[in-house]
């Protein structure tokens, strides 16, 4: 799920991180960009905050403030770029890392620039590229911090924050404990700061064209492109770029058009929730806040009225339950738990006050885990209980909407 | 004020907690700490709760001060 989708002509899709050749080469990058300028740390967080960056590997915490945290610990930092992507409908980090690499290298380089160790965290089918890439830019003087490459697992939570740290410590790839912050204290005792691979090549593009320029995509509050991975029942799946506020229906039609007529649509992936298939509604935070989610990690998938919601989220949320990291009890027991019932009330076992225990389970796993996996699925489960209410309904009577072609 | 915190990573849950600070936590049916509200803990609470901080078998529980300047979370 690599391809980059042109914009069609008229849409409010907006190439930026993937715009030009994308072949990933070092001299079609220095052709394009130019060379990165120089800045110091208290430059590089002035820009961020300047330009309103936010994080975009899902939590959309403001990158400044997180450099500066980093900055204030007051010892070397490690940073880590964080191209995991364990998110299995999620393809816009290996799109990135194949064509634009060397803007997230760039952007390493200024996250990077108060300290001596940055990491790439990456799959390792990416690393043998990488390297020749890390190694021409360092053999080209672009590169003052050296870069070292580690290998992320493929599982869904290698990607999470504490997860990557621990990697990069040499450990497992599973979450830890929150109570020391990472940018505090990481696991090996330097400070850590962790960001998406997507985060630093905007940075990279903030550093060259400015504030300003960035800003004049998206909205006032939540300025820039983000890059969406589309996929479902539309022609042509892939990643898309587009300003926050794009309309959903322009995404789609970024990414070939819906192949048949939308019941839902699935944002901010597996961690993130359903809305309303409305080609109007702005893809931002203000906008998706009604529905409890934000754009995340700009994940979005389309389902067909032909298809059961409930069904469908059934087998996502049976999926994140195999991949709880078996540390936490309330996510060991209760995610398993949660994805049966829902599926009981997918596949139409109904029993009295099954709704009402999925959502009982849903609420029961929010908060009790080292890492907000459980608190992600059950925002999908409780999404899903809001927005296929009539299914949910049809369901206890023995009845399928879907099914029957209804709504 | 402080609060309660569980290390999810740690915590074996044997319930031992929820035993000796009802107040702020009950056990839930696989026998881990799910609390009733707020983790926040009540000056009145704080000797209960220091005590099961103490007890706690797997190191997991812990008292921490809320304060103002944390460094950002993120998900
Ligand atoms: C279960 C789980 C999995 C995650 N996986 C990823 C991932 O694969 N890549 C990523 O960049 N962030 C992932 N995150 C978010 C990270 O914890 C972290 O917020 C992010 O990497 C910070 O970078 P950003 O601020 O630039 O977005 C995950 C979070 C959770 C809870
Ligand atoms: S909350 Fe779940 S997924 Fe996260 S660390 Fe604990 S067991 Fe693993
Ligand atoms: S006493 Fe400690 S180990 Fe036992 S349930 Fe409470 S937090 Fe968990």
């Amino acid at each position: 799920m690599t391809s980059t989708v042109e914009a069609p002509p008229g849409s409010r899709v907006q190439l930026r991180l993937l715009a030009g050749s994308n072949d990933g080469r070092l001299d079609s990058h220095l052709a394009q960009h130019g060379r990165l300028p120089a800045f110091d740390t208290s430059q590089v967080i002035g820009m961020a905050r300047d330009a309103g960056l936010t994080g975009r590997g899902g939590a959309g915490f403001p990158l400044w403030r997180k450099l500066s945290a980093v900055a204030a610990a007051g010892r070397p930092a490690v940073v880590i770029g964080n191209g995991a992507e364990g998110e299995p409908a999620s393809g816009k980090d290996r799109a990135l890392l194949t064509y634009a690499p060397n803007l997230v290298l760039d952007g390493l380089q200024l996250a990077a620039s108060g300290t001596r160790s940055a990491v790439l965290y990456a799959p390792l089918g990416a690393h043998r590229a990488l390297r020749e890439l890390i190694d021409a830019r360092r053999g080209a003087g672009l590169d003052r911090v050296p870069v070292r490459l580690v290998a992320a697992p493929d599982a869904f939570v290698a990607g999470e924050e504490s997860a990557a740290a621990a990697a990069v410590a040499g450990r497992a790839a599973v979450p830890a404990d929150k109570l020391v912050r990472i940018t505090e204290s990481g696991p090996g005792g330097a400070p850590m700061l962790v960001q998406n691979v997507e985060t630093l090549a905007h940075l990279a593009m903030i550093a060259r064209y400015g504030p300003g320029w960035f800003r004049a995509a998206g909205t006032p509050d939540e300025p820039g492109t983000f890059l969406a991975t589309v996929s479902g029942a539309v022609a042509a799946p892939g990643v898309v770029e587009a300003g926050y506020g794009v309309a959903l229906g322009d995404l789609v039609a970024a990414a070939g058009g819906a192949t048949a007529p939308l019941r839902s649509v699935l944002v901010g992936g597996y961690h993130g929730g359903w809305v309303p298939a409305d080609a109007a509604l702005p893809v931002s935070r203000a906008a998706l806040t009604p529905y409890g989610i934000s754009p995340g990690a700009g994940v979005i998938v389309a389902l067909p009225r032909t298809a059961c919601g409930l069904l469908e989220t059934a087998r996502i949320a049976g999926c994140l339950a195999d991949q709880v990291a078996g540390q936490c009890g309330p996510c060991v027991n209760g995610l398993p738990r949660l994805a049966s019932t829902l599926s009981d009330l997918a596949h139409r076992r109904a029993r009295p006050g099954l709704p009402a225990e999925v959502d009982r389970l849903a609420r029961l796993v929010t908060g009790r885990g080292a890492c907000r996996h459980p608190d992600g699925t059950a925002r999908l489960v409780l999404s899903a209980l809001r927005a296929f209410e009539a299914d949910v309904a049809a369901h206890l009577a023995g009845r399928c909407l879907a099914e029957e072609g209804q709504r | 004020m402080n609060r309660l915190h569980v290390d999810w990573t740690a915590c074996d849950g044997r319930g031992l907690c929820a035993e000796l600070l009802p107040e702020l936590l009950v056990e839930d049916e696989w026998g881990y700490p799910a609390p009733r509200g707020e983790m926040s803990v009540p000056p009145a609470l704080e000797p209960a709760a220091r005590q099961a901080v103490d007890r706690c078998p797997a190191l997991a529980l812990k008292l921490t001060r809320v304060s103002a300047g944390r460094a950002p979370g993120s998900s």
